[in-house]
């Protein structure tokens, strides 16, 4: 079994923190690209994804790390990674939605509908994969999805506002629409460059 | 449509990248380097090309109730294979594609694909269709790779470039410049094909496999898509 990284709380406290701004997963890594420009149109949509999104990451690890650790590796299975992770995502999803659609209806009615969309957004799949590329171990790699589902969502917001402002400006023809809005995506990127560096002397 | 047609047409008319806009991830990521992008275009395409086969081949004994299932696990299986005879035989491009290699399983193109063409035709026009599509995604990776690394780096294919190499523009290899240079790209694929090519004001959803599931949101253009269909 690889020797797994741990981390005191103070190293957590990083990862958090650079899962957020720094490697955030839309801005810096390109992960979740189609519903980081499909959904954020509107602000409460742009929210409601990405709760969904914060919820399936934290519950996708919390089943794929074990399965890696404690089945595949043993097994000398580890190749089985890429198949297995993407069906215990897809299955955790409908899981959620029935569990959802059960026990909390009026939960169900506000993020049910973000869900179906999550199976295939590579932001979810690339957590788990990369938790297990950086040999992060359990608690890591939770505070990991959980950092980077909240930089999801503070991209998502951001990104939101920005483009109910660009909605109402007049852009050259050819730049109408998806063009112009990944310039201003372009932008937003260039200002969480400011956030580098700020990270690792968080502690110093 | 002609055989020349089926393949021709994902190269330009119906490009998955400049004209469908679907795959965005890997292209605004490994578009840093001309090779990197020769190397994930053609790992997709080995991918597509085998996933649209089998699922033609398939098509009539997969329940149309459990396709997309099936086709990911499809999908899952061919992109295993890539990654080990990448990692085999190209440990250099392994490393520089990292996790972008699995993540060609939800890259929309490939699903997209089987979704929209694999499961309506025959095997043989799958065949072509893949290899449209695939080198069409290739060449648009290509061409932003070369864009990027040539104003990035100053070097094309590891090659220096003269007057470029003292006055790169580093930002463009950067993750702001990836969003840039494809906004352009598009804008000029908008500005060349005014009215001819599909018009794209937005995120399609034709390719999506969730589009039906989205179309609770209200969002217009799945509305209208599905309307199409």
């Amino acid at each position: 079994m690889t020797e797994l990284a741990h981390f005191d709380f103070k190293g957590l406290v990083i990862i958090l923190m650079s899962a957020v701004f720094v490697n955030n997963y839309v801005l810096s890594k390109f992960l979740g690209i189609c519903p980081f420009l499909g959904v954020s149109k509107k602000l409460d949509q742009a929210t409601g994804m990405s709760i969904a999104v914060i919820v399936v990451m934290l519950f996708a690890t919390a089943v794929t790390w074990p399965i890696q650790y404690y089945l595949l590796n043993p097994n000398g299975m580890g190749y089985m990674q890429t198949i297995v992770f993407i069906l215990v995502i897809a299955a955790l999803v409908q899981l959620v939605e029935i569990a959802l659609k059960k026990y909390v209806p009026s939960l169900h009615a506000t993020l049910g509908v973000y869900l179906p969309l999550i199976t295939t957004n590579c932001a979810v799949l690339g957590v788990t994969i990369l938790n297990i590329d950086e040999q992060y171990d359990f608690v890591a790699s939770m505070v990991n999805s959980l950092g980077s589902g909240l930089g999801f969502m503070l991209a998502m917001v951001l990104f939101a506002g920005v483009r109910s402002r660009i909605e109402n400006c007049e852009a050259p023809e050819a730049f109408k629409g998806l063009p112009i809005t990944l310039v201003a995506a372009s932008i937003v990127s260039v200002s969480f460059f400011g956030f580098a560096g700020v990270i690792e002397n968080l502690f110093s | 449509m002609s055989k020349l047609g089926i393949l021709t047409k994902g190269i330009i008319k119906e490009n998955p990248v400049l004209v469908l806009v679907l795959g965005t991830c890997p292209t605004l990521a490994v578009t840093t380097q001309a090779s990197n992008a020769i190397g994930m275009g053609l790992a997709a395409t080995i991918v597509l090309l085998c996933s649209n086969i089998a699922i033609s081949a398939l098509r009539k004994v997969i329940p149309d109730n459990v396709r997309i299932p099936c086709y990911i696990v499809l999908i899952a299986g061919f992109v295993t294979i890539v990654q080990m005879l990448v990692k085999a035989f190209s440990p250099a491009l392994d490393e520089a594609l990292g996790i972008y290699l699995p993540l060609i399983v939800v890259n929309c193109i490939i699903l997209g694909r089987a979704e929209m063409y694999a499961n309506k035709n025959t095997v043989g026009d799958s065949a072509l269709d893949a290899i449209g599509m695939g080198l069409g995604f290739t060449l648009a990776l290509f061409v932003m790779a070369s864009i990027r690394e040539v104003l990035g780096s100053g070097t094309w294919f590891g090659m220096e470039i003269p007057v470029l190499i003292d006055n790169n523009i580093s930002i463009m290899t950067l993750a702001p410049g990836g969003f840039f240079v494809f906004g352009c790209l598009i804008a000029l694929v908008n500005h060349i094909s005014r009215g001819r090519a599909i018009k794209k004001d937005s995120f399609g959803c034709a390719g999506c496999p969730s589009a039906k599931a989205c179309g609770k949101l209200g969002c217009s253009e799945c509305a209208a898509q599905e309307d199409k269909v």
